[in-house]
């Protein structure tokens, strides 16, 4: 045992855990943004609901769930243990700025980062936090005739305080009363500031990626003239660019969906 | 001679390693274009001589960018603005007339100011004490092309071998990191079919050693690469921390010998 | 005191196999209670203190660097020749063995020389099997290339950096024996002086070049790897810290002084640009195996390339004279450096020299880039061609390089036996640093093998054989003679440090390169020589009253430090330019003028100067005495060396 503390005590050994924690946060982005997108179903949130019911409700999400916590936290205390042996390393700095060649994003990646813990904490709070911890957060009655697929929405007021979810089918038409967070997105994502903080928060994930997603491979030492390409390609396009853009959509959209109200 | 400069420098000056040092301004007048920067110092330290003063004291030897006694961090570079070479090829024709140019001595905590701008990079040797070698006596070898090494690989192994230990690498890197300098015999002899019987051991004291100098992290931002006189590549650091990791995590570095510990 | 080389006797292909049987041995167990001092740390210093740490002797290396990695044997460039004929093109241990005696103007020992050749195999097993990156070919066999004074490929090579590559190796057989113990390493620590007790050398003062502090250490034997004196002319291709002080307080200790004036002029450097210039930077010989080299065939054609009216690709090909090639067909672009220096300098003196100097001639790749491609010559030379272009700004795969020879390499050096010993019993000497296998003129890439031949295969042994006679006892530190030479050197820093006049040490010694370079340079005379020395002299007074020095000695002191290096260069420079007159003939990179054939090549007087000249020294400014040793060579004829 000693041998693995020794190991992650190690430079590398903290590098490698930021690497691993990293791309592990990067695998969750990609099932996040896959959900999230329910969020542009037009069914007035039945799907996003059920979605988001499901993930804080089946039992092995659960356990990743917390894995994904840890992660984060692992994440940002390693960068801010690694960042104040950095410092130490030169305690004298130099008086003519660095002109030396590297990217903006691989030099701040502290700035960059701590961004996105104050976004996470924010957005946990009032979404995760408020949904599973809190009585704020009102529910819905979905009905569906089950012979013409058709869909009405009222608002529910359930009878106990411990209510959740219920599926029940009553002549032929399915009720789902499931918790309503998609008002939630609505509303929070009708005001401009919060849509502003949003969309910062999706470019810092742009820039912190666009360094990351590759850093984290070349951390492993997994690079190679064949398949490095292909690393690079993915953590500019995919990681760099469509995720934090399909993230930035939807305060955008929901925005301007609501301007139209 | 035509086109000579006037300039004006601005150096650090610092008595010994215990005393506080600042920057001193100094006029560099009638120099010639094709002095190299170090000469246009000698020029400077002449004058300071006449006047009784003390010289600027550098660290120099060769002269022709092999020896990698020179340092200086001039105008926010280490060895000057232009790349791949040394400072003692710097040239003044890199300057133009009534330029201010600063220069500041290796910032690192592994690499504490001597006197003015030298600074003591024994660190680096103690790396290469702790295992920078393939253990072999003299006079035990077996024929040079007993071993067969494909030219690509000697030809890679070339290139990291051609470190001169400037630590313009450590100098550059924003963490004050020394790993492009100690991957890159690390990956030299981790290459080369001699270096193998004692590849895995070799990075894990290597690495060790690395650790207990101060030097910080490496977070892949490539200012080491782009600095480094001769050009070492980060792919280097990639090879370390996976050997490393292939050590640390993978590999078994005792003999089974059946009792335990 | 007599000068007995120790040359074993018997044939010449056995003698080092004899001698090796026949010398003593130290018992294991017995190794581990000698110690042992080396001072300087490239090839021949690293290379020994990891070999005889392995052994079990304990060792203590120093070296005026900041890392045992810094010294100047990592500047070499082109390559090590070894006999291994694996190129299948006649080579053999003999034949390296002969054209180095030739290639030395018959002024080397046989026995030493023959040792050379036949280690220098040995020398590339090690090497390689240390991790050097030696070139290959595509088969994965070790790759060769050809060099100046002979006719087969037997030059190993590292791309241009092979002193690097194979400084590296030895410094990483050295740190291995620092990590176990075996060697304990002082860097920055100059060494000042020699301890001798009852004769012998029994330790050094050295000066710790960050506190100042002067300090002594004691040993059974003193071996001495400090490499060459070059910096006596100012301008060289060596390093700016490269110095005599430890060979030459070695001599005044009472170390011989052998053959001083021979100096190598290396054919291939980047011409002197002006009066700042503080080193000249040495393009690699191996660029002769592709380049030509040619000057404009009149004075005319000369002066509008020196004025820039015309470029060198305008002068057509007709108006070319490739002097080397027109004059030695067999050998072309690749006769000896002496040969070819002295040619470059023929041109120029004669008015056909081009650059704004005048003082150069073109070293012309083009051929080459039309016959093998510009990557091809990029692959085998590209960053000699990167680095003449960071000098000079001009491009060389467009233009012809500007070459001029410069001071490159001294043959001469501290007298030593067969056994590497000097005179003094108990300090050795490798390496350039003492004066044994290249005569009057080093063969290219023949100094990196004879750096490593010294300390891994010879020393090793030769040691061994001294150690064991004088026995284990402990040296002891308490010894008067450690404290009376440790004032002595305290004095000498004192006396320095207390020069206020009003001319810098760099100063002098520029000037003392001007004095060596004009009349102990290319070209000697009886006239130019004895004028120097006058001068020589005269400087070295003024040097004593008019220096100027900063500081103190407690502190970091480049100041002194030069200042001390100077000082010993000026009484050096003497001794060579009085070499420089006693010998009366031409020989290798000894060329006066008085001495020469109708061709105009070097001409030997072997009747009378066949000897090895090793100078004593008597006191100060008193002459020193010539002990001559003299040269049998018993299996090669001595001709008149022709390379037609």
């Amino acid at each position: 045992m000693s041998e693995f503390k020794q190991t992650f005590n190690s430079s590398l050994g903290k590098k490698l855990i930021m690497a691993l924690t990293g791309l592990f946060l990067c695998t969750f982005l990609i099932v996040h943004l896959g959900g999230n997108l329910l969020l542009f179903v037009d069914d007035q949130g039945f799907a996003f609901n059920s979605y988001a019911n499901f993930l804080t409700h089946f039992p092995p999400i659960e356990v990743i769930a917390y894995i994904l916590y840890i992660s984060i936290i692992v994440h940002a205390v390693y960068a801010l243990v690694l960042t104040l042996k950095n410092r130490k390393a030169r305690p004298v700095g130099y008086a003519v700025q660095s002109g030396s060649k590297a990217s903006w994003s691989s030099k701040n990646m502290g700035l960059l980062g701590s961004i996105l813990l104050l976004f996470i904490v924010i957005h946990m709070s009032d979404f995760w936090y408020a949904y599973k911890y809190q009585h704020v957060i009102g529910f819905k009655e979905y009905r569906t005739d089950l012979a013409t697929n058709q869909t009405t929405v009222s608002d529910y007021t359930p009878a106990s305080a411990e209510f959740e979810r219920s599926i029940s089918t009553e002549n032929n038409v399915e009720i789902v009363r499931v918790k309503d967070i998609h008002s939630r997105v609505q509303a929070s994502f009708s005001q401009p500031i919060y849509v502003a903080f949003y969309v910062i928060a999706m470019i810092a994930v742009a820039f912190h990626l666009l360094h990351g997603f590759q850093s984290a491979f070349q951390t492993m030492g997994w690079v190679h003239q064949k398949y490095t390409p292909i690393v690079r390609f993915i953590g500019t396009w995919f990681f760099g660019v469509i995720i934090p853009l399909g993230f930035a959509l939807m305060p955008i959209l929901y925005y301007i969906h609501s301007l139209s109200k | 001679m035509s086109g000579n400069m006037n300039l004006t420098l601005k150096v650090w000056r610092q008595k010994d390693a215990q005393a506080a040092g600042k920057f001193v301004t100094y006029k560099a007048d009638s120099i010639s274009p094709d002095m190299s920067f170090l000469e246009m110092l000698d020029v400077v330290n002449e004058s300071l001589t006449k006047k009784n003063e003390e010289p600027i004291y550098f660290d120099h030897d060769c002269r022709e960018g092999i020896c990698g006694s020179c340092s200086l961090y001039i105008n926010g570079h280490p060895h000057g603005p232009k790349q791949a070479i040394t400072t003692c090829q710097l040239h003044m024709r890199t300057f133009h007339n009534g330029q201010t140019i600063t220069i500041e001595p290796w910032r690192s905590a592994a690499f504490p100011v001597i006197k003015d701008l030298g600074t003591d990079r024994s660190a680096f040797d103690r790396i290469q004490q702790a295992g920078g070698f393939i253990s072999v006596n003299t006079g035990g070898a077996q024929d040079a092309n007993a071993t067969l090494i494909p030219k690509v690989v000697a030809d890679e192994a070339f290139n990291s071998a051609t470190c001169i230990g400037c630590g313009a690498c450590v100098a550059a890197c924003k963490n004050a990191s020394a790993m492009l300098f100690v991957s890159a015999k690390i990956t030299q002899l981790g290459l080369l079919p001699q270096g193998q019987p004692e590849r895995y051991s070799r990075v894990q004291a290597m690495v060790a050693q690395m650790d207990e100098e101060g030097f910080g992290n490496c977070t892949n931002t490539g200012a080491c690469e782009a600095e480094c006189p001769k050009e070492i590549k980060l792919t280097n650091i990639a090879r370390m921390n996976n050997d490393y990791f292939s050590a640390k995590l993978f590999r078994e570095n005792h003999v089974h010998d059946g009792g335990g510990e | 005191m007599g000068l007995d080389a120790k040359i074993p006797q018997g044939p010449l292909a056995e003698k080092w196999s004899k001698h090796k049987f026949n010398l003593k041995l130290v018992n294991p167990a017995n190794k581990r209670k000698y110690d042992v001092i080396i001072v300087g740390t490239g090839l021949a210093g690293a290379s020994a203190a990891a070999s005889l740490a392995e052994l079990g002797y304990n060792v203590k290396a120093f070296c005026f660097q900041d890392s045992p990695r810094r010294a100047h044997s990592i500047a070499a460039q082109g390559g090590i020749n070894a006999a291994k004929n694996y190129q299948n093109d006649g080579d053999s241990v003999y034949r390296l063995f002969y054209d180095t005696i030739k290639g030395g103007d018959y002024r080397a020992r046989e026995s030493n020389v023959h040792r050379l050749a036949e280690v220098s195999v040995n020398i590339i097993d090690q090497c390689v099997a240390q991790g050097v990156p030696f070139a290959r070919e595509y088969g994965g066999l070790l790759d060769n290339r050809s060099f100046g004074g002979s006719q087969v490929s037997r030059t190993f090579y590292a791309r241009g950096q092979t002193g690097q590559q194979l400084l590296l190796g030895a410094y990483s057989a050295l740190n291995r024996q620092i990590n176990l113990g075996k060697v304990k390493m002082y860097t920055r620590t100059e060494m000042l002086d020699v301890v001798t007790i009852d004769g012998h050398a029994k330790g050094i003062v050295t000066r710790n070049l960050i506190t100042g502090a002067i300090e002594t250490h004691a040993g059974h034997a003193v071996l001495l790897a400090t490499g060459g004196y070059g910096n006596v002319f100012y301008l060289s291709t060596n390093a700016i810290g490269s110095n005599v002080t430890a060979a030459w307080r070695a001599h005044k200790r009472g170390a011989f002084f052998a053959n001083p004036c021979y100096t190598q002029i290396h054919p291939t450097c980047i011409p002197v640009t002006g009066d700042h210039q503080s080193k000249l930077t040495l393009m690699s010989e191996s660029l002769r195996n592709d380049g030509r080299v040619w000057a404009p065939k009149t004075v005319e054609i000369a002066k509008q390339l020196q004025t820039k009216q015309i470029t060198a690709a305008q002068v057509k090909e007709e108006d070319r004279d490739y002097f080397l090639e027109r004059k030695y067909p067999s050998f072309g672009n690749l006769v000896p450096r002496d040969v070819a220096s002295r040619n470059a300098k023929e041109m120029s003196d004669e008015g056909r020299g081009v650059g704004t100097t005048g003082l150069a001639v073109y070293l012309d790749f083009a051929e080459a880039i039309q016959r093998m491609g510009e990557d091809t010559v990029r692959a085998k030379y590209g960053n000699l061609f990167d680095m003449y272009y960071q000098i000079t700004d001009e491009n060389p795969y467009k233009q012809p390089m500007r070459i001029y020879p410069a001071v490159h390499y001294t043959m001469g050096g501290l007298w030593v036996d067969y056994n590497l010993s000097t005179n003094v019993p108990g300090l050795y000497a490798m390496g350039e640093c003492n004066f044994s296998d290249h005569g009057a003129n080093r063969l290219g890439a023949s100094a990196l093998m004879q750096g490593l031949s010294d300390g891994y295969f010879v020393i090793p042994y030769t040691l061994g054989d001294y150690l064991a006679t004088i026995g284990p006892k402990p040296v002891d530190k308490n010894h008067p003679a450690f404290e009376k030479t440790k004032q002595e050197v305290i004095a000498y820093n004192n006396k320095l440090l207390s020069l206020k006049g009003n001319k810098t040490v760099v100063e002098y010694h520029r000037e003392l390169g001007h004095i060596m370079w004009e009349y102990c340079g290319m070209a000697r005379t009886e006239e130019g020589l004895t004028k120097a020395k006058a001068m020589i002299k005269e400087l070295k007074a003024d040097f004593w009253k008019n220096a100027i020095l900063t500081g103190g000695n407690d502190e970091v002191n480049a100041a002194l430090e030069r200042a001390g290096r100077v000082a010993d260069f000026i009484e050096l420079g003497e001794l060579m330019v009085t070499d420089a007159l006693n010998r009366r003939e031409s020989c290798g990179g000894h060329f006066r003028l008085e001495s020469q054939t109708e061709e105009g090549e070097a001409l030997r007087n072997d009747e009378e100067y066949a000897y090895v000249a090793a100078w004593e020294f008597k006191g100060e400014n008193v002459e020193e005495e010539l002990h001559k040793e003299e040269l049998v060579f018993e299996n090669v004829k001595l001709t008149q060396r022709s390379y037609k």
